[in-house]
């Protein structure tokens, strides 16, 4: 059964860079809490600027504009301040961006840190165990915890990444091509943690992988030159495609 | 910190740098107003009467003009030979090798030495060098200063170049040599024709350094007041004039001076921008 | 012999003559400045030329030394690194942030400007700047001199280690929530510190040495002078002193060698610590 209210939905959501190119065109779509939706589609398709949309990355160019409505929980964080919007959405990148001058505690609690947050120690080493634990992390680093971030392997370092998203108990996280960077063993631990995190918290990831995102999500999106053109449950969406364009792209045919 | 307060405090040590050089400006454009109105601009310029008997004051700035060109073009005919062989041996037939790295320190420590030092060794080693060769009598003057201002843009130009040899593609260089071209010629017809542009404005920039250069001449060009009449005998640059008579100078002296800063000054700023321009243009 | 191998050559050969000035300077002036450092050179101030010509007709070594100068060049460095390091930082922040900006190509075409500017002129304007106001030579007026003159250095070099960080970090930091200028202060900052702490070495070895900006504005002194208003000397003032009065000429060397020592250990630090930071 799906949840009667979505947490997030998109309302004619369009992004373009200058007034002639528009990469997302009218998206509409609702995500419901506690999913994994997996977004789709060729190179260029929009499906990266869809998903940095949600999380206003856009604020830090001055070109890009985004019109239409993104809702989080009823709320349109377009006409919210980034920020907030920010704390209440995570988002993991393509390449494990762990900041590199901090140790691997420290690089967990930097979304308190950053915000200016403070913690007493009992908070902070409990939210730290927490964290690490729910990306099972913690029984690797627990002896190392003052050692820097970068010293893990990329597969540790992304999921030290998820567990710094997580520290700050967003409603939405969002991953861009997390694993796309990462060996297949790497990737498969990552894969098994999502479908483990689902209960806590919303993903949408953007994945080049079809295997990937018939292996985690529930629902799927599948987008084409900045349109999406089709959007339903995994299982459906892979064995009978409504959209010729769909069909094409799962079969290999296209991108 | 609040994100205001950061951007605007970011904007307020920006705005240091245009308040700097439009004070810059301002400062020497006043100062040197008076030598200007007493003398007018063009005979400033073209006059090469540098008199301070009280009376009879006559500033014309001619031969430190004169004295600069001629300094910095010898430097520059004097560095060419060794620059080039510097950037090619660094940035193309030793390229990453532990040899190269040993000529990239000597020339960053050579970039280092403080010039009023250059100007110690060039007047104790140098100038009795050129007095025993009988190439003038009295060691110091424009052929002695620009003999050291030479080794001392040395290094700008050769690491510079070296960055421009150092981009050119590989296929290009192996095309070539697929089709039998040596080395040299490899240099000759690929290397240079595409890293010329970023080359020559290497050369530009450290033509800029050598027009700005203080003591190095100041201690070898001889300080005479006169026009050089070949490149063996004395003069002074628009730098060396500044920096032996500013300290004595007063009122229109001080002011000549001052003028002299300011055509000096926009000398090196021409020159300097274009080199930054080319270079950007040769970079893409 | 081919063509090419003469090529070769002359490549080499002409290469290796540049190590030629090197060897000649640093072996001149540590052959010669050796011989004069002693503990009193460094905690002396420089003595009068009547004293050391009674020292030079006695046979004797010149008494007294540098401390004067010493003490002089650190001041006005200490000054200048205090204003020039705060501000050259968060104006190559600036740069690297904006840098597409109308406003910022101007400020970033101006850095240049100032950086080509010769020293000398730099030394006239903080005359006329300072100097005049002040109605005296000082050593604040030196270090304005020289405070200018790192400037662009500090902020071309902070702004090109920002700008060669990860655009991954700067968002990852934003995406937690945190505002520009706590990703910068915390996460930017730190992350480019060993660029921008080089990049600081490499300006004050630039103008630690500067000669020219400083005989117009800090003057010179023969006392160790730690007041900030007064004139002062400084290790090249010196040096320039020297070599204009023949009773002092002894002096030359060994100022120059404690000079160039420290210009080239700064200069070699910088550039290790660079290669070191960037592996």
């Amino acid at each position: 059964m799906e949840s009667v209210k979505p947490i997030l939905e998109f309302k004619n959501t369009c992004v373009s860079y200058t007034k002639q190119t528009m990469a997302v065109k009218y998206v509409s779509a609702a995500i419901g809490r506690n999913t994994i939706t997996a977004i789709m589609g060729p190179s260029g398709c929009g499906k990266s600027t869809l998903l940095r949309a949600v999380n206003l990355m856009h604020n830090l160019y001055q070109n890009i504009r985004v019109d239409g409505e993104i809702l989080l929980n009823g709320e349109n964080i377009l006409s919210m301040e980034p920020i907030d919007v920010r704390r209440r959405v995570g988002m993991v990148f393509q390449r494990p961006a762990p900041f590199p001058t901090m140790s691997i505690y420290d690089n967990v609690l930097s979304g308190f840190a950053l915000n200016g947050i403070k913690l007493s120690k009992g908070e902070k080493d409990a939210t730290v165990e927490r964290c690490l634990r729910s990306v099972a992390l913690w029984d690797e680093v627990r002896d190392v915890l003052n050692k820097k971030g970068t010293f893990l392997s990329g597969g540790q370092q992304q999921r030290l990444c998820i567990a710094r998203a997580l520290a700050m108990k967003p409603d939405v996280l969002l991953m861009d091509e997390p694993t796309s960077a990462l060996d297949p063993i790497a990737t498969k631990h990552i894969e098994d943690l999502l479908v483990e995190l689902q209960k806590e918290v919303t993903i949408l990831i953007v994945t080049h992988n079809m295997g990937q995102a018939m292996r985690i999500s529930s629902k799927s999106m599948f987008m084409y030159l900045g349109e999406l053109v089709e959007y339903g449950d995994t299982g459906m969406m892979f064995s009978n495609p409504a959209d010729e364009r769909t069909k094409a792209y799962l079969t290999g045919k296209m991108g | 910190m609040n994100d205001k307060v950061y951007k605007a405090l970011l904007l307020l040590t920006a705005l240091f740098m245009p308040v700097i050089c439009g004070g810059v400006v301002y400062a020497l454009v006043t100062d040197a107003y008076d030598a200007f109105e007493h003398f007018g601009f063009f005979r400033f310029l073209t006059s090469s009467e540098w008199s301070y008997t009280q009376g009879a004051e006559k500033y014309g700035a001619l031969p430190f003009i004169t004295g600069t060109l001629m300094t910095t073009l010898l430097a520059l005919i004097f560095c060419i030979p060794f620059s080039l062989p510097v950037a090619l041996f660094v940035g193309e037939y030793f390229k990453g090798t532990r040899l190269a790295a040993v000529l990239g320190t000597v020339t960053d420590l050579l970039a280092g030495i403080p010039s009023i030092i250059y100007g110690l060794w060039g007047f104790y080693t140098l100038r009795p060098i050129i007095m025993a060769l009988d190439i003038s009598p009295q060691g110091s003057g424009v052929l002695t200063a620009s003999l050291v201002l030479a080794i001392m843009i040395v290094p700008y130009a050769a690491s510079l170049s070296a960055e421009f040899i150092k981009m050119v593609p590989n296929d290009l260089k192996e095309g070539a040599y697929s089709l039998g071209a040596t080395r040299a010629e490899v240099v000759k017809s690929v290397i240079f024709p595409v890293a010329g542009s970023g080359i020559f404005s290497s050369y530009v920039l450290a033509i800029g350094r050598a027009l700005g250069e203080t003591m190095t001449v100041t201690m070898l060009i001889g300080n005479t007041n006169n026009i050089p009449d070949s490149i063996t005998s004395t003069g002074n640059s628009m730098a060396s004039i500044i920096a032996n008579q500013f300290g004595e100078a007063d009122d229109l002296r001080l002011s000549s001076l001052i003028a002299i800063g300011l055509v000096l000054f926009m000398i090196t700023a021409v020159i300097n921008m274009a080199g930054k321009m080319m270079i950007k243009r040769a970079r893409i | 012999m081919g063509q090419d191998k003469l090529m070769l050559w002359v490549i080499c050969i002409f290469a290796a003559l540049t190590a030629v000035p090197l060897v000649a300077i640093l072996g001149e002036v540590l052959l010669r400045g050796w011989d004069q450092l002693s503990w009193e050179f460094f905690t002396e101030p420089t003595p009068t030329a009547y004293r050391a010509m009674k020292a030079i007709e006695a046979g004797e070594r010149i008494p007294g030394g540098i401390a004067n100068g010493i003490v002089g060049t650190m001041l006005m460095l200490g000054m200048a690194v205090a204003v020039a390091v705060p501000v050259g930082i968060l104006c190559g922040a600036f740069l690297a942030e904006n840098g597409k900006s109308r406003f910022a190509q101007v400020v970033s075409y101006l850095t240049d400007l100032l950086q080509g500017t010769p020293s000398v002129i730099i030394g006239i304007i903080t005359y006329i700047w300072v100097v005049v106001p002040m109605k005296g030579y000082s050593a604040i007026a030196g270090s304005v001199a020289l405070c200018i003159m790192m400037l662009p250095l500090i902020v071309r070099s902070t702004e090109e280690t920002l700008k060669i960080l990860p655009a991954s970090l700067k968002e990852a930091g934003l995406a937690l929530g945190a505002n520009s200028a706590r990703v910068m202060l915390k996460v930017q900052l730190p992350a480019a510190f060993g660029g921008i702490f080089t990049g600081v070495l490499l300006a004050i070895s630039r103008v630690i040495g500067e000669t020219a900006p400083l005989m117009f504005t800090a003057l010179g002194c023969s006392l160790v002078r730690w007041s900030v208003d007064k004139p002062i000397s400084a290790v090249p003032l010196l040096i320039w002193e020297f070599f204009n009065d023949p009773n002092l000429q002894e002096l030359i060397w060994g100022a120059s060698l404690f000079l160039l020592l420290f210009v080239l250990t700064l200069n070699l630090t910088a550039k290790y610590l660079a290669k070191k930071w960037n592996q």
